[in-house]
């Protein structure tokens, strides 16, 4: 939720014609989030052959997590109005 | 008058046949590359391209007195490789069109406006790691430049920049690779290897794009943004009936020994991994077909059709036809790309960037013909993949729903907190190959070794004496004296090596001018 409001602002501070702020620190800032850990598969290595299948099943939740909580960050940036905006999107031919 | 220097060594004999040198590249590799963006302002129903343009590189300001000059005066894009002139007028834009739309910066690069489209072209770099630092450093100026010009919009407009390739309205705007060759290699050649090539490189760096520009070959997705454009294998012309390989013949360098190898059949890519190989193996090929190391005839039937077919299958697996008869698949023609290569580096030395590309190019081949989805941190065009099927999963859409249009053009939005590609960079969810640090460096500073290098530093020191610039030279307009303008006509020369230290000593472009002797 937190994340959503942040892009919230972010999107009304990039549509006023004010000041915008130094697109420097931003992809900085960006590159320090904590990056999501993948962690490697399901084979680190030891573990007893129950534990195994256990952990291939937590990996699997995670994963999903991560998945869904991209989905939703993408969810929250993705132009609104896709039809007419996809639509608007005209070039003119270049090399 | 040229920069006096020491000349570097081609390794050349006293003859002046070039050694068939073991143990080294066939000539240093020099490259760059030219990259269009798409634009467009929402909510502004005046919107113009040429004007949105001609606004956006001009908010990129470092020259403060807003006065220096493109030199189009070398310039000869009429000229073709293939060994003669083709008649056509050739257009320079009068002394203030000039300044309104062109800007080299202090880092060595040119930021123009390239018919309706922001255009970022690259320093001169000579490894393909550097070249992916000052393709995203590209990517930089033109965000830095778009903030900038959306402050002079009017009220609610919004300036929006995609580095992509189509507008699926049959509209097309390049990524267009440089590569410096030695100029002896015939163009015949040179042709004959990079029409199987390029027709299948996409394969490992296509961008991905959603849909189909031919009616008669719709598709859901397909492997690259400009494989629907090729309508001929080998021409002059850039903007109508694309060629797969172009015959653009400007080395802007000494036309006696070099050429410049003008590429417009690649994808804007994200990705630096997918740039990194795009580049670095495309260079290592350029020097196997210097060196006679194409052993394999891969003539393909039909190259047009080929780069259409191989683009809309997702598979990998449907076959194409060689000219011999014979059918193979795009990645068994790439696995004999990267045969020979190894075949060919295995009795040379190569430098860390080359080994690692070359290691990188092979895991990917290797990986490709398992399963392509494995690269999904790695090649554009699967991790556009990944994240649209995930999203159609959870949406429960179809391809042919606007939402993933919007994703496909939304992957290569410049803004940092809304480009779904700089989105995932910053969930770790893609490989990295260079660092922000070095890529912002590279949005102020030159290459230090190349020309680009002399080119740079001199905008940086002498802003108020430079009168014009072009690839290959600088003009001054010192007090009480005709423009003076200094050949670069050697790509390698004008590097930190040769001219920091003169620079160093010269105060002025006056100076300058006099330490070199004039």
């Amino acid at each position: 939720m937190a994340t959503f409001i942040r892009d919230l602002k972010r999107d009304r501070a990039d549509r006023s014609a004010g000041a915008e702020a130094d697109p420097i620190p931003l992809y900085m800032a960006a590159a320090e989030q904590k990056q999501k850990s993948k962690g490697g598969g399901g084979d680190e290595g030891d573990g007893e052959k129950g534990e195994g299948g256990q952990k291939l099943a937590e990996k699997g939740e995670e994963l999903k997590e991560e998945m869904d909580e991209l989905l939703d960050e993408i969810d929250s940036v993705l132009e609104e109005n896709a039809e007419e905006f996809v639509k608007n999107y005209v070039q003119r031919g270049g090399e | 008058m040229c920069i006096r220097a020491p000349t570097r060594r081609l390794d050349r004999k006293r003859n002046g046949e070039p050694e068939k040198a073991e143990g080294k590249m066939a000539i240093p590799t020099v490259m760059g590359t030219e990259i269009e963006f798409g634009i467009m302002v929402k909510n502004d129903p005046d919107f113009d391209p040429i004007s949105s343009c001609v606004l956006i590189v001009n908010a990129y300001r470092e020259d403060p007195d807003g006065k220096i000059l493109w030199d189009y005066d070398q310039e000869n894009p009429l000229a073709d490789a293939r060994g003669f002139q083709v008649e056509g007028e050739k257009y320079t834009p009068n002394q203030q069109e000039n300044i309104a739309r062109n800007k080299t910066l202090i880092n060595g690069a040119r930021y123009y406006v390239d018919h309706a489209h922001p255009e970022y072209s690259s320093p001169e770099v000579t490894n393909a790691r550097d070249l992916v630092i000052h393709e995203k450093a590209g990517e930089r100026v033109i965000e830095i430049s778009r903030r900038e010009a959306n402050n002079l919009l009017p009220e609610g407009a919004q300036m929006l920049i995609y580095k992509n390739n189509s507008d699926r309205k049959g509209n097309s705007y390049g990524c267009h690779e440089n590569y410096l060759m030695d100029r002896r290699t015939s163009f015949k050649k040179v042709v004959e290897p990079l029409l199987p090539f390029f027709s299948t490189r996409q394969i490992w760096c296509g961008a991905g794009k959603v849909g189909s520009e031919s009616r008669n070959h719709p598709c859901d997705y397909q492997l690259s943004q400009r494989a629907d454009f090729f309508e001929t294998e080998v021409a002059l012309d850039t903007m109508v009936k694309r060629p797969i390989v172009n015959t653009r013949d400007e080395p802007h360098a000494d036309r006696e020994k070099y050429r410049r190898l003008h590429v417009i059949v690649g994808d804007s890519n994200m990705s630096e991994f997918t740039i990194y190989l795009r580049n670095g193996v495309t260079a290592l090929i350029l020097s196997m077909i210097e060196d006679g190391a194409i052993s394999k005839d891969l003539t393909l039937r039909d190259p047009v059709r080929t780069i259409r077919e191989v683009s809309h299958d997702l598979t990998l697996a449907q076959e194409v036809t060689m000219d011999d008869g014979t059918a193979r698949t795009a990645l068994e023609i790439q696995s004999d790309f990267l045969e020979m290569a190894l075949a060919y580096t295995s009795s040379r030395s190569l430098d860390p960037v080359q080994k690692d590309v070359l290691q990188k190019w092979q895991d990917v081949i290797e990986a490709l013909g398992r399963d392509p989805m494995e690269l999904d941190t790695k090649i554009d065009w699967v991790i556009k993949k990944r994240l649209i099927e995930s999203y159609i999963g959870r949406k429960k859409l179809d391809w042919s729903d606007p939402q993933v249009q919007m994703l496909d053009l939304q992957y290569h939005d410049s803004r940092p907190d809304k480009g779904l590609y700089y989105l995932l960079e910053r969930q770790g969810k893609v490989e990295r190959i260079v660092t922000d640090e070095e890529i912002q460096h590279a949005v102020y500073n030159p290459p230090r070794d190349t020309r680009a290098f002399f080119r740079g530093e001199c905008l940086r020191r002498y802003p108020s004496e430079v009168f014009g610039v072009n690839w290959d030279s600088i003009s001054f307009g010192l007090e009480n004296e005709s423009i003076k303008r200094v050949m670069m006509a050697e790509p390698l020369k004008g590097t930190s090596e040769f001219v920091e230290e003169l620079l160093d000593r010269s105060e002025t472009a006056a100076v300058l001018l006099e330490n070199m002797g004039s």
